[in-house]
């Protein structure tokens, strides 16, 4: 079937199987592999877009249900010239990237977190991220990361 | 020539350094591709049948629907495997696709290469299997009997392992018994197994893979193949994560057979389920120890019996029983040792390659028995392990002479002078207690405790194995200046290693401009990504390799008459002679500078019938202290802080090491609480991350780390490996702090609620069966001629 | 597969009158990990995300309608003060699945380990369903009848669910083996009705269903009687292990991949003593 969707600003079309999910969509047919399909199940959070402004995991939702709708990817954070947004340059600048799997969906879940919660605490760092598993780091810098993203969003306002 | 300059700028973002990743950004943008994001025009995507038998004899195997099926390019089964039909890393008793019979569930059977993954799956649902299921063993010690069915040939037994040291049945004045278990662990990266196949004008293939040992993958898959290794040409896929899982062949063979047969581009990536039948898990290991002491506290006698259940097929178990037994009696100076340790066969989903290989299992049952030692002496457990540690020139119970660094009683001081955990002022937010936001207690019921615990690992291959590195570096004028390629077949898969290596070329050639070649099989081997051991063996490839074209600029700067010196050196793109730059690097590339080099490092031996021998080349140590919160009448417990001491010889990239650290101590903790693959009858019950438990965020502790640099003397920069040893210690550290807090035995990682609660006592284990009769001490196989035999 | 998009909740009652066999998707954290685990291939999925008519919160003189698309993030938001509701929707996934999940998703997949699900039982919720002829209200009891089984028609839909808002504190724990993002292994629900004296507790993961604790109920109840506490929250209750032993009773949990019956009994017992003695405190709070 035809699914016709609004992706970073862009409305793309493709011809998907009624059971295709939307990270499916994005990844195989839209040429955008930046989210990630490690469980498929909405454990992991590795597939985290927005959809229509909230943060879903993309695996869970079904091509189809994004007819019409609009969705945002970690490939829209960066500038076209590739400058990287405070939340990936935070990211990098704290160690928090080991694989690189776990990655943009944490990029897409801390930019909103920060979004809502310009100034999160340790306690609610964690139950925002608490959807987003990463094998490799510990979670340590993630952590660091999003302090280190929070600081410098504050002091650009 | 130009002006040199006043003061010459050290070389940035070197050796030592906090260098950023130099793959992060792409990674943050999501624009680094791993196997799994890769795509060629008129690609085919592959799907695999597996047994959902644990052992069954294959009747027949109907594909005329499947062939049938719309959009199927090719079924294949085993008689299609042009060359080889089974493969392995030790041993080739892995089939490729099996024939007459099935050993574990998940086993391989069918693949099928379809136009969509839809398609693919839903023809190989239509491949008809006629099975006739037979009793499966699926029972360690029950796969021991002489009257159970063998699994492979030669029976049951892969190896048994016997170290002898001193006199076994010595006096001791004080005697302690434990029985440990531990479960079956994965490594889950988060990235899927995944690969892409290209069938090539040559008849040969091009594959691109998420793996961790290019050229032992290229050898089985070019046996399997019919092909010259030259025609297997692999480029590695970025690797979402290894922890061990993609040591063994997993889709490549697959693929590439899809590939040459439907002469289109395969690409193959497994779902969540699929990766857990399709990758090999941690040895469960069940280990009996009886220890012999002084009243002062003295190790006087160790005998412990070991057994480990390898799964359907050989893998790795022959050197993880190798390590487990070595590792035994843990960092600790023992004058009378007996182990015994056998890694047997069963129709279980085959286990291998996992971090810390043996030394997890071995490091959680000593560090237990340690602490019921000082328990039985009144002793702290500090003191007691102070009172025994191992140190340089001691001999191990393989008569192996600990050389090299071995900061370990450094190491111990450090933890004792750790401060001692004090309650927070203020209570925590509720999230971060026990039981996260499930809202399950207001404070009732917790209690902290502290454990630590202290270990030690291998670096690198062992038992005589050579694992060695090559390392080709091109050194040229680019536009902008001198630039370095670095060509290397070394498998980053997360840790690091593209960046240190990075960090090493700018250090030895003094230049900033450093460009890695892909990572692929036209350079020689890298050796594995694992045994902590590619910043060892691939930075010495690389810092051999940069150091002759080094030793090339100096000999045509001597040609043209410059006067080198003694000690000339490569700094901020001048040749520096006395600390005087002398002559930009730029100026003498008017040719470029080609050098590869293969790295080696010092020569193991195997263990001989009385498991003696020089069976490891590196030894690192480390110690964690944990702080646990545990509510005591649910059972639900949170890590709250770890310090962690670790030796890790020099530290090229703090930051980096720091990383593993907490990473390892995170997947230890894992072990420690909540994960565990459930076998059932050979199945695996819980093979998605919904009831495969890894930690999240709400899981894990802040961690410190204090990095002990003690150079050893015989490896580049004085590096130790870091990768395993958080893994190894962290586990037995937080199942201290939880018997801390609870009084509990706890004998098995990983603790249930039940456990914490006291529903159950302490597992109680069966009594050690007898050592098997088998040859030794290699793994059987290498005894017996067949099929089974070496590969 | 097909995928039918109605544009209002009559559409969608009229493709399911036509095609019964059509499964609902709403949020999809249930059906879409079927589907790409290879375990569901229904022939038509029916997508009810977009409706309107089922994202409805009202509230009418005390009595409370949620739709059965209203996701765990707006509950928490627009229903804070419902505190078990809140609590259970907060235990329930990640921020991603809350955004997603809904209570009508909940009652559609019927798994006892539904975090919701104790809650409904609790406020004595009747599910309100509907077809092409029109609707009906069945009491939560009447809707699960056994493991992933309910008394939904083929041609019904699930439309939302009704209760009075209890006056009273009340609380939802739920054990899992990890802090966060887990499956209920043991899950209690706890509500105190000041306005009919009385006290309600469910549990969820233990049995076949969700089951209230009858016996424990009347025997709070009595015991706040007994001690004046319906009269004056500072008063203090006795016998609060009695009143777990008979939670523990009504528990008959089985051993399975996540946790032993044992361990899950004796979850309940705790969880029931500290949710009683929750309340009780919240009331005297409450009272100064």
């Amino acid at each position: 079937m035809i699914v016709r969707v609004n992706v970073n600003g862009t409305w793309r079309e493709a011809d998907v199987w009624g059971g295709a999910s939307l990270l499916f969509l994005l990844r195989e047919h839209l040429s955008l592999p930046g989210s990630k399909n490690a469980c498929e199940q909405g454990e992991c959070g590795s597939c985290s877009v927005w959809l229509e402004g909230q943060l879903v995991c993309s695996c869970l939702v079904l091509a189809a249900q994004a007819d019409g709708l609009a969705v945002r990817t970690v490939e829209d954070l960066s500038d076209p010239q590739g400058a990287l947004h405070p939340v990936q340059q935070a990211f990098v600048d704290a160690g928090a990237v080991q694989c690189g799997f776990c990655t943009p969906g944490l990029i897409v879940a801390v930019t909103d977190l920060l979004e809502r919660d310009p100034v999160p605490n340790e306690a609610t760092i964690r139950e925002a991220l608490s959807g987003n598993l990463c094998r490799c780091t510990g979670y340590a810098k993630i952590l660091d990361g999003v302090r280190l993203a929070a600081a410098t969003q504050e002091r650009s306002r | 020539m130009s002006t040199p300059p006043e003061v010459l700028e050290l070389t940035r973002r070197g050796v030592g350094e906090n260098t950023p990743r130099i793959d992060g950004g792409p990674k943050t943008q999501g624009r680094f591709a791993f196997g799994s994001d890769l795509w060629a025009e008129g690609m085919l995507w592959g799907h695999t049948l597996r047994s959902p038998h644990a052992r069954a004899r294959i009747r027949s195997i109907g594909i005329a629907e499947a062939v049938a099926s719309p959009g199927v390019h090719a079924v294949l089964l085993a008689d299609d495997v042009p060359g080889r039909r089974t493969y392995g890393l030790e041993f080739a008793d892995q089939p490729v696709l099996a024939w007459d019979r099935v050993r574990y569930v998940g086993e391989p059977v069918a693949v099928v290469a379809a136009e969509t993954p839809e398609l693919a799956r839903r023809a190989a649902a239509r491949i008809e299997v006629d099975y006739e299921p037979l009793e499966a063993i699926v029972d360690m010690e029950a796969a021991l009997a002489t009257d159970t069915p063998r699994i492979h040939d030669h029976g049951n037994v892969l190896r048994h392992v016997r170290i002898i040291h001193g006199d076994p049945d010595a006096e001791a004045e004080i005697w302690v018994e434990g029985y440990w278990e531990t479960g079956m662990q994965d490594q889950a990266p988060l990235g899927p197994e995944a690969g892409l196949a290209m069938p090539a004008d040559d008849g040969g293939v091009d594959l691109y893979v998420s793996t961790q040992w290019l050229h032992v993958d290229r050898s089985q898959i070019a046996l399997c193949l019919g092909l010259d290794d030259d025609r297997v040409r692999i480029t590695l896929a970025g690797v979402g994560g290894a922890f061990g899982a993609r040591e063994d062949v997993h889709m490549q063979i697959h693929a590439c057979m899809l590939a040459l047969h439907t002469g289109r581009p395969v690409k193959m990536s497994y779902g969540r389920e699929e990766s857990f039948l399709g990758h090999v898990h941690r040895h469960p290991a069940r280990m009996w120890i009886r220890t012999g002491a002084s009243y002062e506290g003295r190790l006087k006698v160790w005998r412990q019996r070991i057994v480990v259940d390898g799964g359907a097929y050989a893998s790795s178990s022959s050197a993880v029983i190798g390590n487990a037994s070595t590792f035994a009696t843990g960092p600790y100076l023992v004058p009378n040792v007996l182990v015994e340790g056998t890694a047997v066969y069963t129709n279980n989903p085959p286990c291998g390659a996992m971090r810390g290989f043996g030394a997890v299992q071995a490091c959680f049952a000593h560090e237990g028995q340690m602490d019921r030692l000082a328990a039985a002496l009144q002793m702290d457990p500090v003191e007691l392990r102070l009172r025994n540690v191992l140190e340089l020139g001691d001999a191990m119970p393989t008569g192996q002479v600990l050389g090299g660094s071995a900061p370990t009683r450094r190491i111990l001081e450090r933890i004792a002078a750790l401060p001692s955990i004090v309650e927070p002022a203020t209570p925590p937010d509720p999230v971060l207690r026990p039981g996260g936001a499930n809202n399950v207690t207001r404070g009732e019921g917790l209690r902290r405790g502290v454990g630590i615990a202290f270990g030690f690992k291998n670096i690198g291959f062992s038992e005589g194995f050579d694992d060695s590195s090559e390392a080709r570096v091109r050194l040229e004028l680019g536009p902008a200046g001198p630039v370095a390629e670095v060509h290397t077949a070394a498998c980053e898969v997360g840790q690091g290693l593209n960046t240190i290596i990075t960090q090493i070329a700018r250090s030895e050639l003094g230049i900033d401009d450093i460009v890695l070649h892909p990572v692929d099989t036209q350079v020689g081997s890298a050796g594995s990504t694992s045994a902590s051991r590619q910043t060892y063996m691939t930075g010495g490839a690389v810092q051999m390799a940069c150091r002759a074209a080094a030793s090339r600029a100096f000999d045509r700067a001597a040609q043209r008459g410059v006067a080198i010196g003694d000690e000339p050196r490569l700094d901020d793109g001048w040749l520096v002679i006395d600390e005087t730059p002398a002559v930009t690097l730029a100026e003498l590339l008017d040719r470029p500078i080609e050098e590869t080099a293969v790295f080696h490092h010092r020569p193991t031996t195997a263990l001989d019938e009385h498991g003696h021998g020089e069976p490891h080349m590196q030894f690192a140590f480390g110690a964690e202290r944990a702080v646990v919160e545990v509510d005591a009448e649910l059972g639900l417990a949170r890590v709250v802080h770890v310090d962690a001491v670790q030796d890790v010889g020099r530290a090229l990239n703090p930051r980096s090491i720091e990383g593993q650290v907490e990473g390892g101590t995170a997947q230890g903790l894992g072990l420690a609480l909540m994960e565990e693959i459930q076998v059932v009858d050979g199945s695996i019950r819980n093979a998605s991350f919904t009831d495969y438990l890894i930690p999240t965020i709400l899981d894990v502790p802040s961690v410190t780390s204090e990095l002990i640099e003690e150079p050893d003397p015989e490896s580049p920069y004085g590096v130790k490996g870091v990768g395993e040893l958080p893994t190894l210690v962290s586990t037995p550290a937080i199942v201290a702090a939880l018997r801390n807090a609870t009084g509990h035995e706890l004998n098995r990682a990983p603790v249930r609620p039940d456990d914490l609660v006291g529903l159950n006592g302490p597992v109680l284990g069966n009594p050690p069966p007898p050592a098997p009769d088998v040859p030794g001490p290699r793994a059987v196989p290498h005894y017996v001629a067949g099929e089974g035999a070496p590969s | 597969m097909d995928v039918l998009r109605p544009r209002s909740l009559d559409d969608a009652l009229a493709i399911k009158a036509e095609r019964p066999e059509a499964l609902p998707v709403c949020g999809g954290t249930d059906v879409l990990v079927g589907i790409n685990f290879d375990r569901l291939r229904p022939t038509a999925l029916l997508d009810i995300a977009r409706l309107q008519e089922l994202a409805q919160v009202e509230r009418d003189d005390g009595v409370v309608t949620v739709g059965a698309g209203v996701s765990y993030t707006r509950i928490m938001q627009e229903l804070p003060r419902l505190t078990a509701l809140a609590q259970a929707s907060r235990t329930i996934g990640s921020p991603q699945i809350r955004n997603r999940g809904t209570v009508g998703g909940n009652l559609g997949t019927a798994s006892p380990a539904g975090d919701a699900l104790p809650v409904l039982a609790v406020y004595e919720a009747d599910v309100l369903v509907a077809d092409e002829a029109g609707r009906r209200a069945v009491p939560w009891h009447g809707f699960i009848v056994d493991v992933k089984r309910t008394t939904l028609q083929p041609t019904e839909l699930i439309v939302g669910v009704r209760f009075r808002v209890p006056r009273g504190p009340g609380s939802f724990s739920k054990i899992g083996t990890r802090n966060a993002m887990v499956i209920s292994i043991a899950g209690l629900c706890l509500q105190i009705d000041e306005d009919r004296r009385a006290v309600r507790i469910a549990l969820g993961s233990v049995a076949p269903t969700i089951v209230r604790a009858t016996d424990a109920e009347r025997f709070a109840a009595e015991r706040m009687e007994r001690a004046g506490l319906w009269d004056d929250p500072s008063a203090t209750l006795d016998d609060l292990d009695g009143f777990a032993e008979l939670v523990g009773e009504v528990a008959r949990p089985i051993d399975d991949v996540r946790g032993t019956a044992a361990y899950r009994r004796h979850a309940c017992r705790v969880l029931a003593r500290r949710s009683l003695a929750w309340a009780l405190a919240d009331r005297r709070e409450a009272a100064r």
